[in-house]
């Protein structure tokens, strides 16, 4: 099935409704009913996008400049989305399970408390990768969001559960709040990463400048990086053989929480 | 237009009118006389339902920073209740901490006609004001806080005249368009900024050397001399903590008769009594009011579930905040002022202590006699959201209903409390009584809360049923200011209500000393301090009631 916008939304449009749960199994005219937000007013996908059903393969592509249009894939637990171009905010937002594919870049809450399932995109992601909302507690629990390019401030705010993987730069407050789970940045990390973290790791093949409240543990070459790392490689990232191989200096903290929580740097 | 209301059997406490079956007539907004020949353009047939003024909720946390802290705090809350858009509504969300519109519609759907803020702050207020401007169809007034605010204390300090207080009390009553005054922990929200963790009534203060007990009789007199209908607003020392109904006692006693209102008892009438070091205080307190004139009380019931308490009370909000639920809070300092500390929090009948809170606010409703002095609240949001008021209602006027529910409490909590053998039940006119006719006359609004001519016609008519929950859940008919605005229990017109004040004199000699304070140590000019009365209508929605300033009805 293939979805391609052909009237750009002026204001953001909301659309959880663009997800193969609700997706499949329908056919054109009956997507095209479906009911979508194009700001604080009622409308029909139809009024923003071509469908085309095609064979029912489980998986559904959606193409064209879709930053403005926000929670796609929201609540899915199957199946497969593909999405041509660059999509907005909230994407896969709870997601449950199957996997989304961006070939562009995405806006901000990539993956925000999302429970299961995988996210790639190919290009930069916004603020609060993985992360949760304003005034909970926990964010992301469980699945794995890839990100081929860079991602802003926030990534994995609260998260409990689950793998972030970066290629490119991450911006401030990494791993915020961690309470668990595992943020790998290949670039370089922002300022004041793993700030209140609980437990959990959080891994840069760069140098980077830690808070006062993360102490120098230790040198050593866990094995579980040279798996994790091996992992990537095999989803599509690009890792020198020496990061895979190589020591890792450890810091563990923040003292102000827990102190359980580990930063692993590179130490070549 | 003349509207008619006929055939409604009426409960009218202001008016002794109790289960008579009277026609009533609205015109203009107000109820009038029965007009001798005039055309009626529109007729209710009321045969077989029960008439009502609107109810007044007179201690409801609805409007300013801590309520908004709330909903930052509880995405979960938001989340657990949405309310879509239909239609004239808005759309908003919450089941705790309801947004602004929401709250107005879910009021007004069960009968209530106006609601007052208990805590707004002076620096506050604006924002206060402007938040509760987007409250539909109520009316709405606020209590301003005062006690723990630095200047009140430097003069207290400095051992003022009480003139000076008056005149200082007054302003702020005018500056901040509030029609009373309350005090949290009285001094106590700035003790916990000096790092005490507890101020009992004769404590002093560590900075300021002063005591509770001082601030409170200070206040509760130049309420009193300057003629503030509404009696001081009490939300004592010691809230929630156990035998704390001792410090209640003496708060009493310390005004020497003054007249007080003691807000959200239940959370200071417990013992320290048996197995767990926590008991009902309740019957005697209620001994206590029943023998005083001078003292009223709002019960601040606790119902079982997920809410979350929202207080200015920033010293006991942070003892409390190891029982979050979740496990998250906030605690505020504001300027020179005061505090405030939100704590999220689930009741849960199966605890000895929760438990214990339910009935302990069920003997006070039942204990004391007389209903003109007690009102029922359930302090909203802290014991429990304002849209359980049927519940509650119903548990005072079904004693059977009641002691099913008691039977489900934790054990040994069933064991200390007297609740099986009251046989009590409210009466529908004693309903009346502390959801309107007593709300109205404490806070000093003399159109409202009866049925007489010239009062405004504000009126709740509702189906009589055996279960009284439904029934108070959903009014046959709301009328506000003569608009019929909701109709079985749906919102069907959005009106707006007038902001409820009194502008008692003060000598404006006060405002050269507040001017050099203010440049000294706060974040604003006394000249933008004041809120004018254009401020709150120039939205085209709002408008201010002043009401007289002629004493409290319990001199």
């Amino acid at each position: 099935m293939r979805l391609s916008l052909h009237t750009a939304p002026e204001v953001p449009l909301e659309t959880d409704c663009l997800c193969p749960d609700q997706l499949l199994g329908k056919s054109a005219k009956e997507i095209a009913k479906l009911l979508v937000f194009h700001g604080n007013q009622r409308a029909e996908l139809g009024e923003f996008f071509h469908i085309q059903e095609g064979a029912q393969n489980g998986t559904v592509t959606v193409e064209g400049d879709l930053a403005k249009v926000k929670q796609v894939g929201a609540g899915m637990s199957d199946g497969k989305l593909r999405i041509v171009g660059n999509v907005g905010a909230h994407l896969g937002a709870e997601m449950r399970g199957g996997e989304i594919v961006v070939e562009g870049s995405a806006g901000d809450w990539v993956g925000r408390e999302m429970r299961g399932g995988r996210i790639t995109i190919l290009g930069d992601a916004g603020h609060l990768v993985g992360s949760a909302v304003r005034g909970a507690a926990v964010g992301m629990t469980g699945g794995e969001i890839f990100i081929l390019g860079s991602a802003k401030n926030e990534v994995g705010n609260g998260m409990r559960r689950g793998l972030i993987a970066i290629a490119g730069d991450s911006g401030d407050f990494t791993g915020v709040n961690l309470k668990a789970g595992t943020v790998v940045v290949l670039g370089n990390l922002g300022l004041r990463s793993g700030a209140g973290m609980v437990r959990g790791t959080i891994l840069s093949t760069q140098p980077a400048e830690l808070l006062p409240t993360f102490c120098y543990d230790t040198t050593y070459r866990p094995p579980i990086v040279r798996t994790l790392l091996l992992y990537l490689r095999r989803q599509g990232f690009t890792i020198e053989d020496v990061y895979i191989n190589g020591p890792y200096r450890r810091f563990s903290g923040d003292a102000i929480e827990l102190n359980k929580g580990e930063i692993l740097l590179y130490a070549g | 237009m003349l509207i008619k209301l006929s055939g409604g059997t009426v409960y009218d406490p202001a008016h002794r009118v109790n289960g008579r079956v009277l026609d009533l007539y609205i015109q203009d907004g107000r109820i009038v006389d029965p007009p001798v020949s005039a055309k009626v353009d529109q007729e209710y047939d009321l045969r077989g339902k029960v008439v009502m003024a609107g109810a007044i909720d007179m201690h409801t946390h609805i409007g300013g920073g801590k309520v908004n802290l709330a909903r930052m705090l509880l995405p979960e809350d938001h989340r657990s209740d949405p309310v879509p858009r239909i239609e004239r509504l808005h759309s908003g969300c919450g089941h705790a901490v309801p947004s602004a519109w929401v709250t107005g519609y879910r009021y007004a759907e069960m009968g209530f006609t106006a609601a007052f803020e208990p805590a707004v702050l002076p620096i506050n207020a604006r924002q206060a004001h402007m938040e509760m401007a987007d409250i539909p169809i109520l009316d709405k007034g606020g209590y301003v806080m005062l006690g723990s605010d630095d200047f009140f204390l430097r003069l207290l300090q400095a051992g003022a005249e009480q003139k000076l207080i008056n005149d200082y009390v007054a302003w702020t009553l005018n500056a901040t368009q509030c029609i009373g005054v309350k005090v949290v922990n009285p001094g106590g929200i700035s003790a916990f900024k000096f790092n005490q963790r507890a101020l009992d009534l004769d404590e002093k203060h560590e900075f300021y050397g002063v005591t509770p007990r001082q601030v409170l009789t200070t206040l509760a007199r130049a309420v009193y001399e300057l003629g503030v209908p509404h009696p001081l607003h009490v939300h004592g020392c010691n809230l929630g903590v156990p035998g704390n109904v001792e410090t209640t006692l003496k708060t009493i006693a310390a005004v020497e008769g003054l007249p007080i209102h003691l807000t959200h008892v239940q959370f200071h009438s417990y013992g320290a009594e048996g197995d767990f070091k926590f008991s009902s205080g309740a019957a005697r307190l209620a001994e206590v009011i029943n023998a005083s004139h001078n003292i009223t009380v709002d019960v601040g019931q606790i119902l079982f579930g997920q809410t979350v308490t929202a207080s200015g009370d920033s010293m006991h909000q942070h003892a409390n905040a190891r029982h979050a639920h979740p496990k998250k809070w906030v605690c505020m300092d504001i300027e020179c002022e005061a505090g405030c500390g939100v704590v999220p929090f689930k009741y849960r009948d199966k605890n000895f202590v929760n438990a214990l809170q339910w009935a302990i606010g069920l003997e006070i409703f039942l204990l004391i006699d007389n209903p003109w002095r007690v009102y029922l609240t359930t302090d909203h949001p802290n014991g429990a959201p304002f849209t359980s008021y049927p519940h509650l209602i119903r548990l005072l006027m079904d004693k059977s209903f009641r002691d099913e529910q008691l039977r489900r409490l934790h054990p040994e909590a069933q064991k200390m409390t007297t609740l099986a053998s009251i046989k009590r039940e409210y009466s529908l006119y004693e309903i009346a009584i502390m959801t309107r006719a007593g709300p109205a006359e404490l806070i000093g609004l003399s159109d409202r809360g009866h049925l007489g001519a010239g009062a405004v016609a504000d009126i709740t008519v509702y189906t009589p049923q055996e279960n009284k929950e439904e029934m108070f859940a959903k009014p046959a008919y709301v009328f506000k200011d003569g608009k019929l605005v909701v109709k079985d229990g749906q919102v069907v017109e959005v009106t707006w209500g007038t902001t409820h004040t009194v502008k008692p004199a003060y000598d404006p000699g006060i405002e050269k000393q507040l001017a050099e304070y203010f440049d000294r140590h706060l974040t604003l000019k006394l000249d933008n301090f004041p809120i004018r009365d254009e401020e709150l209508y120039e939205d085209e929605k709002g408008s201010v009631t002043v009401h007289p300033c002629w004493g409290s009805h319990n001199r």
